[in-house]
């Protein structure tokens, strides 16, 4: 999505004035929560699998120097090209070089979140290259012109008659029919063209490999696959932090990834590159984007042990009912809220107050990321720093002069109890922030320092 | 200096000191039939599956089950009388047109009803994606319990492309109705060969 002067509140705000919509989003993403915890609790060993996949991370960011080297001194052994991107403007100039190369302006992409980061799209398409999405979630959203509101499932936030009439617009289908069966099929057909006729196909990378130099991508919708394998050329966008040392690890991942991110056993399809097919080209670009950066933030290094699950959005109470636009970058809900600062801290200062801080995100990352101590450190960081909100800051400042001084604070204290007692209306106003997302509770009679001076004096 | 010197020397000056690789072993196999395991899950999936002792059973569950389709082909020499032998060198995009592709899997995961092919196998990686209708045949005495088993069966093997399938290709994008068909297999049929 486009950065735009609006914060999480404001479009939170927007998509909440749908009432009805709300719930329904909310109930379609715990649906998914719950699936993921059905499929969790049948697999006894889970919690060590977690922990395992967690310390397995946590030796790939102590030794990542060494691990890339490794990958790339295999991959190129393999046959595959690497090129190494510094940042999502170098990442776009070297997809774009490749397939200058191979004179291709026409390309089918499956899911990578990594390219959303980048913008490459736009960036193709302001060069004249067409790029068409494959992943039907993600075809939706293109074709509506939007960003994917869900890295998992990327059009959650649209109905199927909008998705029916979407198709009729663009796909020729009949008017009024919102089948999902029936609208799969079309998109299956007018995909089916593109995977035909396209020379390129650029695919994502959920896990590299650095004993073997292999890379593996899931779906299950094989798009990646029929996109890769029909292609003279294949591009394979990865960040840096997507390597794991040995391939049995990826026994570990594979058995986390869609327990976690949709509660199936495993993706429909798991797909092992080692090698250039006869006759094609692969490329691999390891994209750096501000990664390293981060890892050299102790407090926020863990955020790269992500795997894309997007289990903490399914169970975040935030972000079912403010939806994945509200957070306005390309990776939403609560891990997105803890990386995202380190890519712009202006920029995306509210999203770390985008939580509640229950913790549930924390609770099912399946590599156990302290995600919610995360952006509650994220908050002092931009505090701090003097990023936070203006009327935040204020109300903060007022706070700490107050706290700073007794005399105010009892007086502050009896004037709030007093107001409240016989001006509701002067807190329960949309001036005050507070009062926005909560009722104000009823104003007790005294302060506990109050009651205390006046029992203590009738004992005495 | 180039991008990659500058992002090496970036994660090297970044990266915490050493922390150890756990181990991942031992992890406990929780079933007492993996054949079973393998056959409930596969169903639950939206995969087809029959337990055969030969190969005449399967062409025969094959021959009602694809009476109208037009292109089977097989990459099994043993199936020539039913489906046409593919072999390597045509244009994958050729493919389109198959009904019905069958082809042998090295080995079955019990917990997640996938198998395990590579292009040796496929002779050509779309195979098992572009095809409308996907049969594989594994061997009984291959299924393992977990990816940590089907990982151990996969090291030092060689291959330049190798995929877990689990199921027919699907979707649940549009409001989370499951739909099978994506763009890959309608349906897969896997045969348990005794």
């Amino acid at each position: 999505m486009e950065h735009n002067n609006k914060d999480h509140a404001t479009l939170a705000a927007a998509f909440n004035v749908d009432e009805a919509r709300v719930d329904w989003h909310d109930e379609t993403l715990w649906f998914v929560r719950q699936k993921r915890d059905k499929a969790v609790h049948i697999v006894p060993e889970w919690e060590a699998l977690r922990e395992t996949a967690s310390q397995i991370k946590n030796n790939v960011l102590s030794n990542l120097h060494d691990y890339l080297l490794q990958f790339e001194k295999n991959a190129q052994q393999n046959g595959i090209t690497v090129h190494w991107a510094a940042d999502d403007k170098e990442h776009n100039q070297i997809v774009h070089s490749i397939l200058q190369q191979n004179n291709i302006n026409r390309i089918v992409k499956s899911k990578s979140m990594l390219t959303e980061e980048c913008h490459l799209n736009n960036y193709l398409k302001s060069v004249g290259v067409d790029v068409v999405d494959t992943d039907l979630g993600e075809r939706i959203v293109q074709l509506a012109d939007e960003a994917p509101s869900h890295i998992v499932l990327p059009c959650i936030h649209w109905k199927k008659e909008e998705i029916g009439e979407l198709f009729h617009q663009y796909l020729g289908t009949p008017k009024g029919n919102a089948d999902p069966q029936f609208l799969t099929g079309a998109a299956r057909e007018h995909l089916r063209e593109k995977f035909l006729t396209r020379r390129a196909a650029i695919t994502g990378v959920n896990f590299a490999v650095a004993e073997t130099g292999e890379f593996v991508v899931c779906t299950n919708e094989g798009n990646a696959d029929m996109g890769a394998h029909l292609a003279d050329v294949h591009i394979a966008c990865m960040g840096i932090e997507k390597i794991i040392p040995l391939q049995k690890h990826l026994g570990v991942f594979l058995r986390l990834l869609t327990r976690s991110a949709t509660g199936q056993p495993i993706t429909t399809y798991s797909s092992h590159f080692l090698q250039p097919r006869k006759g094609q080209t692969l490329h691999i670009v390891i994209v750096d984007n501000g990664r390293s950066r981060q890892l050299g933030r102790e407090d926020f290094r863990n955020s790269l042990k992500c795997i894309r699950c997007a289990a903490c959005f399914n169970t975040c109470p935030v972000y079912r009912r403010s939806g994945g636009h509200s957070y306005h970058t390309a990776i939403a809900g609560p891990i997105g809220s803890i990386l995202a600062p380190n890519l712009d801290m202006k920029d995306y200062a509210d999203l770390p107050f985008a939580s509640t801080l229950c913790g549930s995100c924390s609770n099912v990352c399946p590599v156990k990321i302290d995600i919610h101590q995360q952006l509650y450190k994220w908050r002092q960081v931009l505090v701090k720093d003097g990023y936070a909100p203006t009327a935040k800051k204020i109300a903060m400042q007022g706070m700490a002069s107050t706290l700073a001084s007794p005399g105010i604070y009892r007086f502050a204290g009896k004037m709030g109890r007093w107001v409240i007692k016989h001006f509701p209306f002067m807190v329960n106003n949309k001036l005050n922030a507070w009062y926005k997302h909560r009722d104000m509770p009823a104003p007790p009679k005294e302060s506990f320092g109050e009651w205390y001076k006046k029992n203590r004096e009738k004992k005495g | 200096m180039s991008s990659r010197e500058k992002i090496l020397s970036g994660i090297k000056a970044n990266q915490p000191s050493l922390i150890a690789l756990p181990d991942v072993e031992n992890f406990v196999q929780p079933f007492a039939d993996v054949v079973e395991k393998f056959k409930t899950v596969l169903k639950a999936i939206g995969g087809n599956v029959h337990a055969v002792q030969n190969v005449a059973a399967i062409i025969e569950v094959l021959k009602a089950q694809f009476a109208d389709a037009s292109r089977i082909i097989s990459v099994l020499p043993e199936l020539n009388d039913y489906a046409t032998l593919y072999q390597q060198g045509d244009d994958p995009h050729l493919l389109n047109d198959v009904d019905v592709a069958i082809i042998k899997a090295h080995f079955g995961v019990a917990e997640n009803g996938a198998v395990w092919v590579t292009e040796a196998i496929l002779q050509e990686r779309v195979l098992p994606f572009i095809c409308q209708h996907l049969v594989a045949i594994i061997d009984k005495n291959t299924i393992v319990p977990t990816m940590h088993q089907a990982y151990e069966q996969i090291a030092g093997t060689s291959y330049g492309f190798g995929t877990f399938i689990a199921g027919p290709s699907k979707t649940a994008d549009i409001e989370q109705s499951l739909v099978l068909g994506a763009h890959g297999p309608k349906t897969m049929t896997v045969f348990i060969l005794a």
